[in-house]
């Protein structure tokens, strides 16, 4: 059967899988790292627990109900695995707690996808990289490793309706980044490798380039080149990854005015290579309501800050409800004392180190899998699907918070 | 990759023809191409002195067993089914217009590479340029893996 896959923000759409018994026994098309959601279906699952005991499924949430109702100020964090559907239940949520919401969007892709949103930075759709692009730039990202079929499904492999040949000739790729990448290796000529937190002087040597002046860094004959190529280009594309989102963070200005300058004689757009199957769509819905993207506040009106952010609300908030998302494994240890002081809810289908240390833990059904939805791609197009394991006794993102705030 | 000079100086270089070929180098490169085994060598296999050429070619040898009659050897554990090489080899793409050549997963049944449980795998190998005596050395699928995960022999 034709399945969707959650394992990355490509929601790869063209997925075969067949069952044996029940269980998966031979999936098509699908990368290693899509193979590793699917396969997770049979490991380290969760179950419902209360204060590291088992308990039953309705206590679990009853009880998680209760603990955010005693909160003052509760935090809401994840949300970029979950549904469309689930995020808007868990804004309402917030909405009606008075709660702290943000994702994992403000320690990883937050400040690009702001400007995107806002339109500050010029974007497209990846169909339109597939059959407009002829320049492509992976800047401080990796996708051989962190979304294995970007190359092959969209920007530099398959020909597209104005690029019949390809990457053969059609069209030309480079990669920017701290080290020679896998996917840098496939660049041959292309590759730029900078210093790390290097990446904003490099790109004020590009932008030298495109004033007609001489570059300050690298080997000038090659940028120059490179620039001229730029400006010559029908349409280039920039995919930025967490490498420039870290290195360049509160100094986008400048990508703004390469992009702006480069776009007075072509056409380039950006798409923040962005990890979570949906963060994208929890940003986007939080950005239409509240008109920022993370990091907000519902206690007082719409705050917004940095304040709000996990980091900082994990030592102010008094509760936590932590969904499809393992903050305890992935931040520094500091937020990991906080957390652990506070009572925290997990709402996840697979055991993490964050339901280890929780107070109450929901076990949840996969979303793409067993649970349907909808989610945004990393460009914004939304990809509805529907499950493949329809008969699970597990309760989708949507059906625990919907009895969440139920019992609020 | 293993070379035809690395095969050379593993055998008993003596030109003794007992294999049915006139050299040791002609020995070497028939290793290669598949149309001989490391057994064809008499003496590699029966005396003594060449036991340690002996193991160290079986080794050697042992990724070339496992490749297609292309010559192409798929590491299974480099390979993270990127598709990279599905959707860039030439055969894939003009016998499937509307899947491979878009991107997509093969949607006909005439595919050379196909990813089959996040490895990829080879199919029809007579569909490929490298196939029969009048090949063309085309390395679409081998100069496009990020991974170094498959090559020719």
């Amino acid at each position: 059967m034709m399945a969707i896959c959650t394992g990355c923000s490509l929601l790869c759409e063209d997925i075969e899988v067949d069952f044996n018994e029940g269980k998966i026994s031979t999936t098509k098309n699908l990368c290693r790292k899509g193979l590793g959601r699917y396969r997770s279906m049979y490991t380290e699952r969760a179950i419902p627990r209360i204060d590291g005991r088992e308990a039953g499924l309705d206590d679990a949430i009853s009880r998680a109900a209760g603990l955010l109702k005693e909160a003052k100020r509760p935090l809401l964090f994840g949300w970029s695995n979950s549904t469309l559907e689930a995020q808007s239940a868990g804004l309402d949520l917030a909405q009606k707690l008075g709660a702290v919401i943000d994702d994992t969007s403000s320690f990883c892709q937050g400040e690009l996808l702001e400007m995107v949103l806002k339109g500050e930075l010029p974007s497209c759709t990846l169909d339109d990289v597939r059959n407009y692009a002829d320049m492509i730039f992976y800047w401080g990202s990796d996708p051989s490793n962190s979304h294995p079929r970007h190359m092959s499904r969209f920007s530099y492999y398959p020909r597209g309706e104005k690029r019949q040949r390809g990457y053969d000739e059609d069209r030309r790729a480079y990669a920017i980044d701290v080290r020679l990448s896998p996917t840098a290796s496939m660049m041959k000529e292309g590759f730029f490798k900078v210093a790390p937190g290097g990446d904003a002087s490099f790109m004020e040597s590009m932008l030298a380039a495109l004033g007609g002046k001489i570059p300050r860094l690298q080997d000038k004959k090659k940028v120059i080149a490179m620039v001229n190529a730029m400006k010559r280009a029908e349409f280039g594309a920039i995919f930025p990854g967490l490498g420039l989102a870290y290195s360049m963070k509160g100094r986008m200005d400048i990508l703004k005015r390469l992009v702006d300058g480069l776009n007075e004689t072509s056409k380039f757009s950006v798409i923040p290579m962005v990890g979570h199957f949906n963060m994208r769509g929890f940003n986007q819905m939080l950005f239409e309501k509240t008109g920022f993207i993370n990091r907000v506040s519902f206690a007082d009106g719409v705050e917004h800050g940095p304040e709000e952010s996990i980091i900082d609300a994990s030592k102010s908030c008094d509760a936590a409800l932590v969904i499809g998302s393992d903050p305890i494994s992935a931040l520094p240890g500091g937020l990991a004392r906080s957390l652990a002081k506070i009572p925290t809810i997990v709402i996840d289908p697979h055991r993490t180190l964050t339901s280890e240390l929780a107070q109450v833990t929901i076990p949840s059904a996969l979303s793409g899998m067993e649970a349907g939805g909808s989610a945004l791609r990393m460009d914004g197009v939304r990809i509805e699907f529907e499950p493949i394991v329809p008969e699970n006794d597990l309760l989708p993102d949507l059906e625990i918070l919907k009895r969440i705030a139920e019992a609020v | 990759m293993l070379s035809v000079m690395e095969i050379y100086q593993l055998t008993p270089k003596t030109n003794c023809k007992k294999c049915g070929l006139p050299t040791c180098m002609a020995f070497a490169v028939a290793l290669l191409g598949k149309e001989k085994k490391v057994n064809d060598c008499p003496p590699l296999m029966e005396e003594a002195k060449y036991q340690a050429k002996r193991e160290k070619l079986m080794e050697a040898m042992a990724p070339i067993e496992g490749a297609s009659e292309t010559g192409l050897i798929i590491h299974e554990d480099k390979c993270y089914g990127c598709g990279n090489c599905v959707v860039a080899c030439p055969v894939n793409v003009a016998n499937d217009p509307k899947g491979s050549a878009l991107g997509f997963g093969p949607t006909n049944d005439k595919a050379i590479l196909i990813v089959e449980d996040g490895i990829v795998k080879c199919l029809n190998v007579e569909e490929c340029r490298r196939f029969g005596p009048n090949k063309i050395l085309c390395n679409a699928c081998t100069a496009t893996c990020p991974s170094k995960a498959i090559e020719f022999v």
